[in-house]
């Protein structure tokens, strides 16, 4: 594979991404792209305190968020470490949401390969319709890109039919020229959606991050033909964050990628915050955190 | 949609997503039905001009009516000048600078209605008027007034005083921006100021003239007579000590003649035709970026718009293509929908000059495309456009278009780009793209343009200089050598 090493402009796109978060959303276009958002969220929890009761719950909210707003859809998935697959995996039975399972030594993956793929193996045998997968930060650092795709490429064989999206930590890489790289090997290598972060970094899906994985993407599918969806996660915990990431999307990659299959939000706290937003946009009046679930 | 997925799929309904419309109140603008002339401090009827109505480029409806001044009116208001002038000079700087902070902290107040304003009467998109217009205008007197009690630093030690009795004649592309440019650094250096704004374009020029009034700004120190090339032509005959000009280089250079010999002071920031320079090692999509914000910022009624754009010929496949792509989603329309990106036309007469060079271009055989949008149907509009396969010596590569058009030529070497770039009876301004440091100062240093920027475009800051080369004119605003223009220097 020979390409043109891309280059990104940091403050070129930084420009362009708080640019992009000027646009005026209000009234219905609120409404519907917070309904847009839910449809798009990976309700996630991902902690060493999580256990079946917990994740039972979670799955119940996932599936119905609002139930006394029915307008409200399900969320896309619901994201879970290995060992809780199963149990969400039967909750979720027949709803329409997925299954996801963070994999391959989340969230630092500084396992084997060996362990990677046999761990891989075992969430997708439990019922992961979805691996969440992190890329080796030490071989890319060290400048080792063959291992770091064939490692992507080795998983997703592992997946079979499970889909797989594949996590860059983009706070860890250091640059938009590295974010930018990362995401081109990612889809060489056959990712499914391209993900920023495991949300145990010190920053995740910023606006800039985004854009530069939003813009890498077009270029790939441009000269491939093959889709690749997108997944911010990490920092992105209110309406005003979502929207904004949704006109990202919407003005790089177009409207083809506004569904849950081509984009996601992984995110543990902004689901309520899209509720009240959305009951606020209603009928004009803030509402309370304790109006909806915690999970 | 992926194979794998749908698989496992229950069908979901789509739900779809667009922006709605988002239109700007204009609810807290209050325009009056009708305008004086402001000269003296006081709004006052004509003697011999008429009265005009200002149009709503974007609906062709009357939005006020303005005086026009006639030669009566504009003698009349050198006269209060005049009059008003040595004691102005003799102001201590930083009693000056408190009217003129006093200004812009007004601009900043009202900053919501003159942004509305600016965008009824010129037609530009409320994100602008909001964004750049209204807070450059503000920092221009925020920090000219901070110049006022240092003028001796800003001319290296050396004696300097005012000029006297400015003229000043400012276009319609940033109404009152361009006000501010001119008035700002006069005033600070202890001139007096007759500003003519634009024939399409006075309203918020009449608000400034609102604003000094509440910032009691000593009666007659700016006076501000709306017009058209009558009131211009008598304010350069009339009896200035400098005229300063912003406009298009034919009446630029006709001022000059009327000037020659008179030992009237002149600056004059006239036309251009900037080249807007990408290099195969730049940061393509933000090089793409930078190419519509230098191109359809303002409908491209900017003097300084990167309207002719180099592109290295081994990328200029990809920044073409990247461009149209990128073009496609302007959003053309209602300039107060807070979401438009590209306004009215300011005229019909602009218009009709946009029209005639586009078919020009046509003519001599560059590839047109024009983006598939809604245009309104009342109002003055244009489609973004983009022209690949543009020779030099085509008229749409040479000639000034000022409206949302670019014109693709494409270089092979470094050499090359400078060489075209400077190939121009123009040099106002320059864009170079690319990520490599050492060649943006090279290039930077080889071109001839009085603003070159690097890795962005259309950037304004008070602080930075801003004037031509060549046809562009000469003088400098905004910087400390902005102040030179209005200071006799000893």
């Amino acid at each position: 594979m020979i390409r043109r090493l891309p280059h990104v402009d940091r403050i070129g796109i930084e420009e362009r991404a708080a640019w992009l978060g000027k646009r005026s959303i209000k009234t219905s276009a609120k409404l519907q792209g917070i309904r847009l958002a839910v449809s798009m969220v990976d309700l996630t929890t991902l902690e060493g305190q999580d256990t079946s009761g917990k994740v039972r719950q979670l799955a119940a909210k996932a599936v119905c968020p609002a139930p006394t707003i029915p307008e409200i859809p399900s969320v896309a998935a619901v994201c879970v470490y290995p060992a809780q697959v199963p149990v969400v995996h039967a909750a979720l039975q027949g709803t329409g949401v997925h299954t996801a399972a963070v994999s391959t030594g989340f969230p630092a993956g500084q396992t084997s390969l060996a362990i990677k793929l046999q761990e891989t193996e075992e969430a997708v045998a439990a019922g992961a319709d979805e691996i969440d997968m992190v890329i080796s930060r030490e071989a890319f650092l060290s400048g080792d890109d063959a291992r770091v795709m064939d490692e992507i490429v080795r998983v997703k064989e592992a997946c079979g039919d499970a889909h797989l999206k594949v996590i860059i930590e983009t706070a860890e890489l250091g640059s938009y020229d590295h974010v930018r790289h990362a995401s081109m090997i990612s889809m060489e290598a056959g990712a499914d959606f391209i993900k920023t972060s495991t949300g145990k970094a010190a920053s995740g899906a910023t606006p800039g991050v985004t854009l530069v994985m939003l813009e890498a993407i077009r270029d790939y599918v441009e000269r491939t033909g093959r889709p690749v969806g997108m997944k911010a996660a990490g920092g992105v915990s209110n309406s005003k964050a979502a929207l904004h990431r949704l006109v990202l999307v919407k003005e790089t990659l177009g409207d083809d990628w506004l569904t849950p299959d081509r984009f996601r939000i992984g995110a543990s706290s902004l689901l309520n915050d899209l509720l009240m937003q959305y009951v606020k946009t209603q009928d004009g009046r803030y509402g309370r955190s304790e109006d909806f679930s915690k999970e | 949609m992926n194979a794998s997925m749908t698989a496992t799929e229950t069908p979901r309904t789509r739900i779809t997503w667009d922006y709605a419309p988002a239109p700007e109140s204009s609810d807290h603008v209050r325009l009056r039905d009708a305008y004086g002339l402001f000269i003296g401090g006081e709004f006052v009827d004509p003697r011999d001009g008429r009265r005009v109505a200002s149009i709503n480029p974007a609906s062709e409806e009357p939005v006020a009516e303005v005086a026009f001044a006639g030669e009566a009116d504009v003698a009349a208001a050198v006269e209060a000048a005049r009059a008003a002038q040595p004691k102005w000079a003799r102001l201590p700087g930083r009693e000056r600078a408190k009217y003129l902070f006093r200004v812009a902290r007004l601009i900043q107040e009202r900053a919501r209605e003159l942004a509305v304003v600016e965008s009824i009467d010129g037609g530009k998109p409320i994100r602008e008027s909001r964004d750049v217009d209204i807070p450059l205008a503000a920092a221009h007197f925020f920090y000219y007034a901070g110049w006022a009690d240092k003028l001796q630093y800003g001319v290296a030690g050396r004696k300097s005083k005012p000029y006297g009795v400015v003229g000043q004649i400012v276009p319609w592309n940033f109404p009152l921006l361009m006000a501010a440019w001119k008035l700002a650094p006069a005033l600070a250096c202890g001139n007096a100021a007759v500003l003519k704004p634009a024939e399409t374009t006075p309203l918020t020029a009449l608000l400034l003239a609102e604003i000094f009034q509440e910032a009691e700004v000593p009666a007659g120190v700016a006076n501000i007579v709306p017009g058209d090339g009558i009131a211009g032509a008598a304010l350069v005959r009339s009896e200035v000590d400098k005229v300063a000009f912003t406009g298009s280089t034919a009446v630029g250079k006709d001022i000059q003649a009327a000037l020659a010999g008179r030992g009237v002071g002149l600056t004059l920031e006239l036309g251009g035709k900037s080249a807007n320079i990408v290099f195969e090692d730049a940061a393509i999509d933000q090089a793409v970026e930078g190419i519509v914000q230098g191109i359809f910022f303002n409908q491209g009624h900017v003097c300084c718009a990167g309207s002719r754009l180099l592109v290295q010929e081994s990328v200029a496949e990809e920044v073409t293509a990247k461009l149209w792509e990128r073009m496609r989603l302007l959003r053309v329309g209602d300039p107060l929908d807070k979401n438009t990106d590209v306004g009215a036309i300011n005229s019909a007469e602009q218009l009709e000059r946009i029209e005639a060079l586009v078919a020009a271009g046509e003519q001599e055989g560059a590839v047109r495309r024009s983006i598939a949008c809604e245009l309104p149907e009342r109002g003055w509009w244009f489609a973004p456009t983009i022209f690949t396969d543009v020779a030099p010596a085509h008229r749409i590569a040479v000639e000034e278009i000022f409206g949302p058009v670019v014109s693709v030529l494409t270089f092979r070497t470094q050499a090359e780009a400078i060489e075209k770039a400077n190939n121009s009876p123009y040099g106002l301004a320059a864009g170079i793209w690319t990520d490599k440091g050492s060649k943006a100062f090279e290039v930077a240093g080889a071109l001839k343009a009085g603003v070159i920027w690097q890795n962005t475009y259309n950037k304004f800051d008070p602080t930075a200089a801003f004037g031509g080369y060549k046809e562009s004119g000469f003088g400098r605003e905004g910087g400390a050598g902005g102040l030179r223009p209005y200071l006799r220097v000893s």
